[in-house]
Order: structure tokens, then C-alpha cells, then sequence
């Protein structure tokens, strides 16, 4: 296969003025399972759909408390993922040292894309192959921000990060405009429908979803599982769900 | 560090600071004198200083650690700001907690601000106000005064103040406070300023004097 | 030979500079705290009153710190060292969350204090804390300590400027010291007891020392969790 010589390092542009290893970083968050986030006026919430290695392992957490009033979900390299949640950990809890006020959310973003800018300009050094969803509520309102191995970072009402994301995005994109004003339980609803979107073949269960709440009045939390399983019950009814088990039991006997 | 960088005693001061939350905000008052020592060095000092919209910082003691530390809040709130114009700049509880963390830092250098520092701020509809020492230590009330105010003017305000005073009375209270300081603390002139903090942001008026009555000492017993 | 020589004209300038007047860096800003155990749980209290010097700077000040559902923290001393332990109390509580994924143990945060303090042992947190709460097997505790991190586990404690008017009263009503009356000394008060113990101190305590006064802060920690009130003292 044809390769180019300029994307063997970090700092070399190509002729057409791309830096290649930094859109092969970018790739490595769209090989990661998908992650959406959704906001109303009062609340955030991200959804991931989770992976295990094997079917003898447990699933890889995709969601993180950072803080009180921060929580990420992470699509790409678990293990980069994790620096940057130490980082941003660190940070909140600096912060909360020095002014004993909860950090700003986009305060916090552009610090995480300050840090990954460093990796894209650096001779040795690699970028960070993940991106994130950070929602989180400071005291300028509800918010939900994109950062990308680029160093870039994007605010939005909704989005989707990692594989088959675009499906969830069509159906984000679609219903966005309504979300402003849902009730916590309406915007779980949209997420978990969004998430279904880009999972055609996969049953939701409360084993292989996740969710992550914050908003007003609201300190990060996970969806418990319970609950979780009442939300799936709404979002798959019973009827599609024998469909698909029967295919996924028939996918089972061909393996 | 080398010791004869630091401050080890305050060369040109600024004596006391008053605060009083009213029913809409918060009056500061404070005179614009600078003493060395003794001395009346400079007699148009402003001891008040807006740091954001919403907050006011003064202070006594050194004078040139005072300009410092209006100097470094100013920068943290640059800094705060830049390009994100959403972002809703520092409230004022945060630059008081910000400025004890410097406070603390140098006394903990043995190399401190030689300051008492007031904090007031008016911030959704709700005023704050406090204050933090040389040693970083920090807090609110609804009276704050610093220097000799401490004991000349904080019982005044302390009697007068009630939860409905409007800005009037505050005003009020605040003059014949600076007025008892300027009769007895020998480092104030009578050349005063108060700044307004509420709603509607942050003034600080013109330097002004006040009424005082000498006349009254020569029935004094000793008095030539 | 030479070497001393020089050594000892590059000492002679610096112990003129240390002849100059030092910044004095510690204060004391008064109040009292308190600390009572029961069997399943324990009362921690503290007054609202800062001082410096004779001038009463605030009667709203917060001495305590909650530190998880099972243990509250309560100090006196010097507000500055007071805030700066709390502050770093607090970040390596919520570093243990994010580590563990679950809340230190009271015992553990009684050995983290005492740590802190320890580690400040030659420019000490002018401090003097009052630890309790309630432990892994939901037994009452209290911890005492000094300034520098000496740590003992004791079933009742107070420290600051009204100590000495405390310490014997609970030495009496909770230590059974001196009391013909009773004689298993080893029986703990039950929950509302030991509150009206604790204003009842407090407020005997606020009479004679000029430094305790305006409010109590009780705490009662319980294995419900932990119960805030608010109590007047003097406020002269």
C-alpha cells in the first residue's frame, strides 16, 4: 500500500498542508464505541455504549466523574483518556483551592485543548488518541464540549463521538431543536434513542449503556441501573427486542 | 529569598477602610492620604480600586503592596476573560478567596503584603462583603472596618446597622464615622472618598471634606 | 585553614541580617471547640466568635469542616492555618474518592490530619483540632490532637482558648471522674444528653472566657449521617 512520507512525525506538514498523524489520532475516536451527549437548559447528559474485550470480560467504563459539577464520556484510547481525566481532576480540584468555587466548564475545556495542542506541534511527541464529551454547569449555565486530539474544542446542544457516531447524529440532528426545554427524563429518553440509533444490531442493556447526569441543582451522577432498564424498556419495546434476540441467538450458533 | 527584600515594616500607609451593606448594596469609604510615617506624603491617594463590574477592592497598610495587589487581581481578571466574552467574570467571593491565597502564600515566605484588604461586590442580587489580613486571614460581615476603624468606627457601624438601612442613612453613618477617625486617628486628613457598590455597578465619588468643629477644644483644660 | 577563614567572613555578614526584626507570621483568633463520643455516635461543636487581639472581627465565623458523611472536623486557632488545612484536607479527601471510588474511613482521615500537621512540624499550622465521627464498625470516636500531629483517640476532647474551662466539666459528666455516683465508668450518654452537655458547656464556657461566644455550630454524626444545629451564646 502506497504511504506518504510526511506522516511518520507530528511535526511535518504534507504538501497539501494536513498533518497526518494527528488525523490518524482522530481516527483512533472514531474507532472507539460511540459516545453522545445532549443537553437541555437545566441538565447534560452523556450516553455511551460500552464494549468488552472479551465475552469473559467486564465492560470498559466510558464515563467519568471529573467533579461536582463535570463528567466526561470518552471515545478512543481508554488508557489516554484516563491522563486527561487526572488532568482535568487535578485542575477542578486546583481551582477549588484557590477561588473555593466550582471551575468553569469551558475554562477547564480550553485547558484540555491547550494540553493536546502541545502534542500536535511537538517533535516526539504523540497526540492523545481520544476525544471527549464534557458536559458539565458552572455559573454561566448547562454546557456540552466536544475536544478532539487536534486541540480543537466545540461547544454544542448535541453530538456524537466514535463509530457508526453519524447515525446517532442524524437523529440528533433531527430533534435538537426540541431538547432546550425536556424534562431530565425526556433528554435520558433522546439519548438512549440516540445511542440505539448507531447500534442497530446490538440490544441496550443495562449492562452494556451508561449514562451520565449534571445539571442545575444536580451534581454528577450515573443513571442507576434500575432505572437505567426502565428507560431501555421505553426505548426498545418488548416486540423489537424478540426480533432482534432471535437474531442475535442466530448470529451465536453460526460463531 | 534575601531579607532585605522584604517588607519588614510598611514605609507609606494608608490608614483606615469602612464598609456598610445597606439595603441595596454595599458604601466603602476610606481618606487619600498616604503617610510616611508621621509625615502626610501624598494627600490624593485612591484607595479604592473597581476590579471588575461588580467588584471594589480597598485597603490600608503599605500603600505600595496595596497598588501591587490591585495590580495582580486586575491581571487574574485579563486573564479570566481574554476570548471567552460568555464566561461570567470572577464573582466577588472568588477574588477575596483568590487574594487570602496570595496573602497567605507571602506571610507563609515571611515576606508579607503589609495590608488589611475589603472586599465589596454586588453580584446577582446579592451583595457581598469581606475582608483579609496580612496573615490571609478572611471574612465576611455586614460592617467592616480596618485600621484604627477597627475600634473607633466598627462599633459605630455595628450599632447603626440593621438589615432595611437604605443608602441615605448608610452614607450617613459612614460621615459621622470618618469624622470621629479624622477627630482622633492622627494618620487620617479630611479628605475623604465613599464608593457605591450595588446594582447599578460601581462608583467612587470625587474627593470631598467634611463639617468638623475645632473651635470646641478651647474649653479644653491645656489646650493653648 | 583557608577554607575555615573564608567560611567564617561569609557567616559574619549573614548573622547581621538575621539581627534585623522578623515578620512574626502567627495569630490567634481564639474560639473553642469541643468533641464528644458516644457509643454510636459523636457530637463535635464549636462557637462562631473570630477574634484578633481584644476586637471581635466577626461572629459569624466557620470553624468545622464536614469531611464525609461519618466525620466532621472542628478547629481553633489561627483562622488562616485553620482555612489552609481544611483546604488541603478537603482536595486529598476528594483525590482518595477518585482514587478509591469510595470515602475515606474516620480512622484514616484521623491519621491523614495528624500527617498534614506532622508534615508542618518546623513552621506548624497554628491549629487545634477536634476529630470524631463515627468509625468502620459505626462506634462513636474522637480524635485530640496538638498543633504538630500528636493524635490520641479519646472519648471526649476540647481545645482552644476556652479548653480549660471545658476539659474538666467533660472530665466530670462524660470521664465519671470524681463521681461517687456512679460506678461503671465505662457507660456512654445517650445522643440528646450529650447535646444538652455540649450548649450547656458552651455556655458556661462563653461567661468567663472573653473569646467564645455569639453561636455554637453541634454537630452530631450519626450512622443517619450528619446533623447540623445552630445554638446562641453571649453575644458580649
Amino acid at each position: 500500500m502506497f504511504r506518504t512520507q510526511y506522516d511518520s512525525d507530528v511535526t511535518t506538514f504534507s504538501p497539501q498542508g494536513r498533518l497526518h498523524q494527528i488525523e490518524y489520532a482522530m481516527e483512533a475516536v472514531k474507532q472507539g464505541s460511540t459516545a453522545i451527549g445532549l443537553k437541555s437548559e437545566t441538565h447534560a447528559i452523556v450516553v455511551t455504549l460500552l464494549r468488552s474485550s472479551s465475552d469473559l470480560s467486564s465492560y470498559q467504563q466510558k464515563i467519568f466523574k471529573v467533579d461536582e459539577n463535570i463528567g466526561i464520556a470518552i471515545a478512543g484510547l481508554t488508557a489516554d483518556a484516563r491522563v486527561l481525566l487526572k488532568y482535568m481532576q487535578n485542575e477542578t480540584l486546583n481551582h477549588k483551592y484557590v477561588f473555593e468555587s466550582p471551575m468553569s466548564v469551558e475554562k477547564l475545556v480550553s485547558q484540555i485543548a491547550d494540553k493536546s495542542q502541545i502534542h500536535t506541534q511537538r517533535y516526539g511527541k504523540r497526540p492523545y488518541g481520544v476525544g471527549l464529551l464534557v458536559i458539565g454547569h458552572d455559573k454561566s449555565g448547562v454546557h456540552l464540549f466536544e475536544t478532539s486530539p487536534s486541540g480543537n474544542y466545540f461547544n454544542y446542544y448535541a453530538q456524537a463521538i466514535g463509530s457508526r457516531a453519524q447515525s446517532a447524529k442524524t437523529y440528533l440532528e433531527k430533534n435538537f431543536e426540541n431538547f432546550k426545554k425536556l424534562s431530565l427524563d425526556d433528554l435520558i429518553f433522546h439519548g438512549l434513542t440516540a445511542i440505539k440509533e448507531s447500534s442497530s444490531k446490538e440490544v441496550l442493556t443495562k449492562d452494556n449503556c451508561s449514562v451520565g447526569i449534571v445539571g442545575v441543582d444536580t451534581p454528577f451522577k450515573f443513571l442507576e441501573k434500575d432505572k437505567l432498564e426502565k428507560f431501555l424498556e421505553r426505548v426498545q419495546p418488548q416486540d423489537d427486542l424478540d426480533d432482534m434476540d432471535l437474531n442475535n441467538d442466530n448470529q451465536m450458533n453460526i460463531d | 529569598m534575601d531579607p532585605t527584600k522584604k517588607t519588614l515594616q510598611p514605609y507609606v500607609t494608608g490608614s483606615s477602610v469602612l464598609a456598610i451593606k445597606y439595603n441595596e448594596g454595599i458604601i466603602v469609604a476610606a481618606d487619600t492620604l498616604g503617610s510616611y510615617g508621621s509625615l502626610a506624603r501624598f494627600t490624593d491617594l485612591q484607595r479604592m480600586s473597581k476590579v471588575t463590574n461588580h467588584t471594589l477592592i480597598g485597603g490600608s497598610g503599605d500603600i505600595s503592596d496595596l497598588q501591587q495587589i490591585q495590580k495582580t487581581v486586575e491581571s487574574l481578571i485579563l486573564e479570566n476573560t481574554g476570548f471567552k466574552k460568555d464566561e461570567e467574570p470572577l464573582t466577588p467571593k472568588e477574588i477575596q478567596q483568590y487574594i487570602s491565597r496570595v496573602m497567605y502564600n507571602r506571610r507563609s515566605r515571611f515576606d508579607p503584603l503589609w495590608n488589611h484588604i475589603i472586599v465589596a461586590g454586588y453580584q446577582n442580587n446579592e451583595s457581598f462583603l469581606g475582608a483579609v489580613d496580612i496573615f490571609g486571614t478572611f471574612y465576611e460581615d455586614n460592617t467592616i472596618a480596618s485600621g484604627f476603624g477597627a475600634y473607633f468606627a466598627q462599633p459605630l457601624l455595628r450599632k447603626g446597622y440593621k438589615e432595611d438601612l437604605t443608602k441615605d442613612e448608610a452614607i450617613d453613618l459612614i460621615k459621622t464615622c470618618l469624622k470621629v477617625l479624622f477627630y482622633r486617628d492622627a494618620r487620617t486628613i479630611n479628605k475623604f472618598q465613599i464608593a457605591e457598590v450595588s446594582e447599578g455597578g460601581i462608583t467612587i465619588s470625587d474627593p470631598f471634606e467634611l463639617e468638623t468643629h475645632w473651635e470646641i477644644a478651647d474649653w479644653q483644660e491645656g489646650h493653648l | 585553614m583557608q577554607l575555615i577563614q573564608q567560611s567564617k567572613q561569609e557567616s559574619l555578614p549573614k548573622s547581621k541580617e538575621i539581627n534585623q526584626p522578623q515578620f512574626f507570621p502567627y495569630t490567634n483568633n481564639q474560639g473553642s471547640c469541643l468533641g464528644i463520643c458516644g457509643e454510636k455516635f459523636a457530637v463535635l461543636a464549636t462557637d462562631t466568635r473570630m477574634s484578633m487581639g481584644y476586637s471581635i472581627v466577626t461572629r459569624n465565623a466557620t470553624k468545622y469542616l464536614k469531611l464525609t458523611d461519618k466525620c466532621v472536623l472542628v478547629s481553633s486557632g489561627m483562622q488562616a492555618d485553620i482555612e489552609t488545612l481544611h483546604k488541603i484536607l478537603k482536595a486529598r479527601l476528594t483525590i482518595y474518592q477518585n482514587q478509591h471510588q469510595k470515602p475515606m474511613s474516620t480512622p484514616a482521615i484521623s491519621h491523614l490530619l495528624s500527617r498534614t500537621l506532622y508534615y508542618r512540624r518546623f513552621f506548624p499550622l497554628y491549629t487545634f483540632n477536634v476529630l470524631g465521627g463515627i468509625d468502620e464498625d459505626g462506634k462513636g470516636c474522637v480524635f485530640s490532637y496538638d498543633a504538630i500531629g500528636t493524635l490520641e483517640r479519646v472519648r471526649y476532647s476540647a481545645s482552644g482558648s476556652g479548653s480549660a474551662l471545658i476539659e474538666p466539666i467533660l472530665d466530670n459528666q462524660v470521664g465519671f471522674k470524681n463521681r461517687g455516683d456512679i460506678t461503671d465508668k465505662t457507660g456512654f450518654l445517650e445522643e440528646d444528653e450529650v447535646v444538652e452537655l455540649a450548649k450547656d458547656t458552651l455556655t458556661s464556657t462563653c461567661e468567663r472566657d472573653i473569646f467564645t461566644g455569639d453561636f455554637v455550630h453541634i454537630f452530631v454524626v450519626n450512622e443517619n449521617g450528619v446533623r447540623e444545629e445552630k445554638f446562641e451564646l453571649r453575644f458580649d
